[in-house]
């Protein structure tokens, strides 16, 4: 506490307290405590039925060593991230670009390549299970009149992954909208001086538009990548984890784990894991970023 | 301006290469100008296709669904798809269901994310940045490492299978998203305003009330609708706090209807009850698209 503590202080303390007493609250009964509890569960064995019993840090040593799902899941969640995220960004970026340009109906088109994210999670589950069907579908309905092999989309070990990022990539409008301010901000002198200079397009967009981009690149990097950790719900419903395990992802076996099979205490060793990795990756992402995320104003 | 862009602009200006807009023929622009906005075109027809594809299912007979190569405008249209799909489960009560807790955490969410963002913006205070910034961590910390104990707790307290479990934490403003959101239309007003209301005598709430809320409105429009659609969309939440069929929500209740038909015979009425889904939120989007463009583009790039 600082010596000169005045009166005017502890009473915007108190003031400034009484406005956050809502979260305050919120984060002590519904983020705190959750937190130490999993923390506690993730050491014992809990079925729900009876008391959780202690044992150490059994679950975690099961996890790492004799789970082979567990395994699988942490490479077809990483697949996810590090393959879904960075391509999710590249077509944001690349669309907000274009939308950049000076054009007509503008609106229109942002609003085409936004609409996907007002698609509840459920519907996209339904109109992508029709899109990617074998048979009928419209890609395959349209390659069988060609006479073609059919694609097998989601019911095949090697398209599944990449048949869900499909549709993580489809639905990058908030990205975009996000780019596509930041990409206004480019300052219009710059590249014209850039322009006049000699630099192509080419040149410009990568030496001038990018880097001024990067806070809103790093911005959409780090809550895409939290987003893509805990992606359930697509998964969940179109493909069911399978086929043979290859999209069975963390969110889908620890759900499984904690409400088909009831082991609280093994799931919650799962979440910890995933809390973790997460935090790595925020980590890494942050620490290199001082490397390659440009603020204006900054003297450097 | 970023010096290293600026050095970097330079290194590019001192480089010899040609100046390609400055020896571009109008002809030629005319060509590039059109071929963009075929691209353009043709990506948003890509991008439009899943939910195009959508309604036109939605409108056929069954043998049209079989057709191959595909058709895209049915004729004859089957409209009484919608009528005999949405028919044949309770959707108006799923609907009902849904708004009763999507409201409620509208509300909430409102109320508690703007008095935090408040305290948080407009009110200097010791230790605040500390707390901000711990608020702004929690948004780190995945939902399934919370999920199991709150789910616990809320067994605990008898409120499975009600709506408590979906709005109470609103009230509380756990979603640091909204807080942070906000707080950033907050620091945007200039603070001029608030020292003259203090001036004379306003006390913050009256403040908040008096004068920034009547300025924040498009941002408040921005966070009800981001709860609204979380809300609409929510599937986790309901699967495991509800397992009573009568308080399902639309996204339940169209799983539900999945498992009445058979993979083959269904997806006319399948479509048909997804766009029905789909439909209410882009309409309410089209109503507050402007605002809400700016209120997301506002959060990647300040802070």
């Amino acid at each position: 506490m600082p010596q000169h503590w005045t009166p005017a202080q502890t009473r915007s303390l108190l003031k400034g307290l009484a406005f956050i007493s809502p979260w305050l609250v919120g984060f002590a009964g519904f983020v705190l405590y959750p937190i130490a509890a999993s923390a506690y569960f993730s050491l014992t064995r809990y079925d729900v039925l009876r008391p959780a019993r202690f044992i150490g840090l059994e679950n975690y040593v099961e996890l790492f060593t004799k789970d082979e799902t567990f395994r699988t899941v942490i490479g077809n969640t990483v697949y996810l991230v590090v393959i879904g995220v960075p391509a999710g960004l590249v077509a944001a970026f690349l669309l907000a670009s274009l939308l950049n340009r000076d054009m007509k109906l503008r609106p229109f088109f942002r609003t085409i390549f936004f609409l996907p994210v007002l698609v509840p999670a459920v519907a996209s589950a339904e109109v992508w299970r029709w899109v990617y069907n074998t048979n009928y579908g419209v890609i395959n309905s349209f390659i069988k009149s060609l006479g073609l092999a059919v694609i097998p989309f989601i019911s095949s070990v090697e398209l599944a992954k990449p048949s869900l990022i499909l549709i993580h990539v489809w639905a990058q409008g908030t990205a975009i909208i996000i780019f596509l301010a930041a990409l206004q901000d480019v300052p219009r002198s710059l590249m014209d001086a850039a322009e006049v200079d000699g630099a192509n397009p080419l040149q410009r967009f990568w030496h001038v538009t990018i880097p001024i981009c990067t806070p809103a690149i790093l911005f959409v990097m780090l809550t895409g990548m939290i987003g893509m950790f805990q992606y359930f719900t697509l998964g969940w419903l179109l493909t069911q984890g399978g086929p043979n395990e290859s999209t069975e992802f963390f969110s889908l076996y620890l759900y499984r784990n904690a409400f088909q099979f009831f082991k609280m205490g093994y799931a919650s060793a799962q979440a910890w894991i995933l809390f973790i990795i997460i935090l790595a990756f925020t980590l890494l992402i942050f620490r290199s970023s001082a490397r390659w995320v440009y603020y204006a104003g900054e003297s450097d | 301006m970023p010096a290293k862009i600026m050095q970097q602009a330079e290194a590019i200006a001192s480089s010899p290469s040609q100046h390609p807009s400055l020896t571009q023929s109008t002809p030629f622009k005319a060509v590039q100008r059109a071929l963009f906005y075929v691209m353009m075109v043709a990506l948003a027809l890509i991008f439009a296709g899943p939910l195009l594809w959508m309604l036109s299912t939605s409108l056929k007979t069954d043998p049209q669904v079989y057709t191959v190569p595909p058709i895209w405008f049915p004729n004859p249209m089957r409209l009484v798809n919608y009528p005999e799909a949405l028919s044949s489960r309770p959707f108006g009560t799923y609907t009902f269901n849904t708004l009763k807790y999507a409201l409620g955490a509208v509300a909430g969410a409102l109320l508690s994310n703007t008095l935090v963002a408040y305290g948080f913006a407009r009110i200097r205070w010791p230790g605040r940045d500390i707390f901000f910034i711990i608020c702004l961590s929690t948004m780190m910390i995945p939902f399934q490492v919370r999920m199991i104990p709150l789910y616990l707790t809320f067994k605990n307290l008898g409120w499975l299978n009600t709506y408590l479990p979906l709005i109470v934490p609103t009230f509380l403003g756990v979603n640091a998203y909204y807080t942070f959101l906000l707080r950033q239309f907050f620091l945007t007003i200039p603070s001029e305003l608030s020292d003259a209301a203090r001036v004379d005598g306003c006390t913050e709430l009256g403040i908040l009330v008096r004068i920034i809320l009547p300025l924040a409105k498009p941002a408040l429009a921005v966070i009800g609708l981001l709860q609204f659609m979380f809300a609409w969309d929510n599937y986790i939440g309901p699967l495991i706090y509800l397992n009573n069929e009568s308080l399902y929500p639309i996204a339940l209740g169209l799983q539900q209807f999945r498992t009445m038909f058979s993979e083959e015979l269904m997806w006319p009425y399948m479509m048909a009850a997804s766009t029905a889904v789909v439909a209410p939120v882009i309409i309410l989007y089209f109503f507050v698209q402007r605002t809400f463009v700016e209120g997301i583009s506002i959060t990647g790039l300040k802070g």
